[in-house]
């Protein structure tokens, strides 16, 4: 059983959470209140990690922040080392393919929520920053908590983008599904069982909690 | 003081429908201006864009001197700096706050015991003092509508625009809501525009009157004026062609209402809504509403009819409208009747004859007017 692993995976998880509490939102409402013409081009680009093989994501994203790139470059110039096979790069790659898992329930809660209110809300003199904070964001926290378990889960459990970005190093970016793939090749056949028991437990026990909490949010299920 | 309120605008449908609204009037502070019209009328865009949660395409809206849109000069005020309180047919209350909160939504700005005191006002005028601490779910449609109406007054707004705020509820509801709305607009002498398409709400809330039929202003004028007078036969299919005139209640007589205008006597039954009788004991006024094809004509009062209500007059007017005729008559008060040009032409009624006016108690609709 391979607890560090576990411990990056958990780390990598929570802070892409947060990251994306914070990255998503804005896209979200931007995605939900737009009229532009062409806003169906970002949401196609929102929902690519939905579809592309991690493989395909993983590699671009090392691209991007590969030395040779200017993310790479600036990141270089401000902490004096790469950002390839660090888990801040884990990190970027994580928050980039859990992007739609965040992005798609915040901005389906904030469509939700009755214009009239919003409209009520402006007219009565409050700005569209305050009545974002005071009427859609307490009438859309089902779907900002659904967004955050999703794209917690979604983390804990991606392989192929960690395999392209990670460079598996214990402590830093070995990461539990990392230790799983890897028991197996080392025919270490008991603690890739564990391993992947303990995972499968938690994410049935975080989904569970999530779909007891809000039953009606996920349009994918028909009940109600 | 009155605030001219200036609408000259133009919005295009991609339906083909156009709205453009042309009227200007003065608006007195505790008065409303009824924007009257049928549905589809283009009324709520009208209002919607006076609030600016609509853009036109073109014109302009002023209002007390202010440019609130101007599609020439390119100005466009936000929602936000307009001051106005805009009610919609639903409450459209935040779930998630109480009934206090929602009223106190846009003091944000006001010190705490300002804010308390403020709100505390503001729910004793809508008579909901007991449900500050209540959530919108647990409100019928009509007291949330009147914490709506609390919440838009309470930040002191510059114009009040109330688009059909009566229109989702029930008789009764409905029949409180209008004497309060009305008491309410005078008590804090804010100027209100009113979108409706009932007769009974123009009549008992309106002062002065603008009629919106297929997307265009056709009549503009005191509410009374337009029943009486409608410029145009749109207007008159959208009024209802009708005679109102004002009256005062002088007793009841065998179960009926018995109406004074100067000399002449208007017996009405007090069926349909009864609270309002009951309101006109302490103001006996009231306006006795008779549709024109209500009204029957004879040369001479029959000695014995069904209908209550006997009026000597002359014909004053006839004005043709194909087959149809409108006739004007003038028994103590001007009523108006329609006829067929034949019934006109075999009773010989022209202007200035003598005639009889029968109309059954029962086609007398008061409407109260506190």
């Amino acid at each position: 059983m391979d607890w560090t692993a576990m411990w990056v995976s958990v780390r990598l998880s929570a802070a892409t959470m947060v990251v994306l509490l914070l990255v998503g939102t804005p896209i979200a409402y931007w995605i939900a209140f737009s009229k532009w013409r062409w806003k169906f081009l970002v949401e196609a680009i929102v929902a690519l990690p939905l579809v592309l093989p991690p493989t395909v994501l993983g590699f671009y994203i090392l691209v991007g922040i590969g030395p040779a790139s200017p993310l790479g470059q600036l990141n270089t110039r401000l902490t004096g080392r790469g950002l390839a096979f660090t888990f801040e790069g884990l990190l970027i790659a994580s928050v980039l393919y859990s992007l739609p898992f965040a992005v798609q329930p915040f901005s389906a809660a904030f469509a939700s929520v009755d214009k009239n209110l919003l409209e009520v809300s402006w007219s009565l003199g409050v700005s569209r920053r305050s009545t974002f904070r005071r009427v859609v964001l307490p009438l859309s926290v089902r779907g900002l908590v659904t967004g955050m378990v999703l794209s917690f889960a979604h983390t804990l459990g991606e392989f192929g983008v960690v395999l392209m970005v990670g460079g598996n190093l214990p402590g830093v970016t070995r990461t539990v599904s990392i230790a799983i793939y890897d028991s197996v090749q080392a025919l270490d056949y008991q603690a890739a069982w564990q391993t992947s028991l303990l995972l499968l437990l938690v994410s049935f026990a975080i989904l569970s909690i999530t779909y007891s909490l809000q039953k009606t949010v996920w349009a994918a299920w028909p009940m109600n | 003081m009155a605030d001219e309120l200036i609408v000259d605008i133009e919005k295009r449908f991609s339906s083909g429908f156009v709205v453009a609204a042309d009227w200007s009037a003065p608006m007195r502070g505790g008065a409303i201006l009824v924007l009257f019209g049928p549905s589809g009328a283009g009324k709520t865009t009208v209002v919607r864009s006076i609030a600016g949660l609509e853009r036109p395409e073109r014109g302009r809206i002023q209002f007390a001197g202010d440019t609130w849109f101007d599609a020439d000069a390119q100005r466009w005020t936000e929602p936000q700096r307009r001051h106005v309180g805009y009610v919609g047919q639903k409450p459209a209350l935040f779930p998630h706050l109480t009934v206090r909160a929602n009223v106190e939504y846009a003091l944000s700005d006001y010190s705490p015991t300002e804010r308390a005191r403020r709100g505390d006002e503001m729910l004793a005028l809508v008579e909901l003092a007991e449900y500050g601490d209540r959530y919108p779910r647990e409100l019928s449609s009509g007291q949330a509508q009147r914490v709506a109406l609390a919440r838009a007054i309470a930040p002191q707004p510059r114009l009040l625009l109330l688009d059909e705020p009566l229109g989702a509820l029930d008789a009764p509801a409905r029949s409180r809501l209008r004497s309060l709305l009305r008491s309410v607009v005078e008590r804090t002498g804010i100027s209100a525009v009113l979108v409706t398409h009932d007769r009974t709400e123009a009549i008992a809330l309106g002062d002065q009157m603008v009629v919106l039929a297929e997307g265009r202003v056709r009549q503009v004028g005191p509410v009374l004026e337009v029943f009486r007078r409608p410029a145009d036969l749109v207007v008159a299919r959208s009024v209802g062609v009708e005679s109102v005139v004002p009256a005062r209640i002088a007793g009841a007589e065998d179960g009926l209402v018995l109406l004074k205008v100067g000399d002449a006597t208007i017996r009405a039954v007090a069926v349909e809504p009864v609270e309002d009788i009951e309101i006109d004991r302490q103001h006996p006024d009231v306006f006795a509403c008779i549709r024109a094809e209500d009204v029957v004509l004879q040369r001479a009062a029959p000695s014995n009819a069904s209908a209550r209500n006997h009026w000597s007059g002359r014909i004053v007017g006839v004005e043709s409208e194909g087959a149809i005729e409108r006739v004007t008559i003038d028994c103590g008060f001007p009523l108006v009747a329609l006829i067929t040009r034949q019934a006109r032409e075999e009773l010989a009624l022209t202007t200035g004859a003598p005639v009889v006016a029968a109309v059954k108690a029962t086609a007398v609709h008061l409407v109260a007017r506190s």
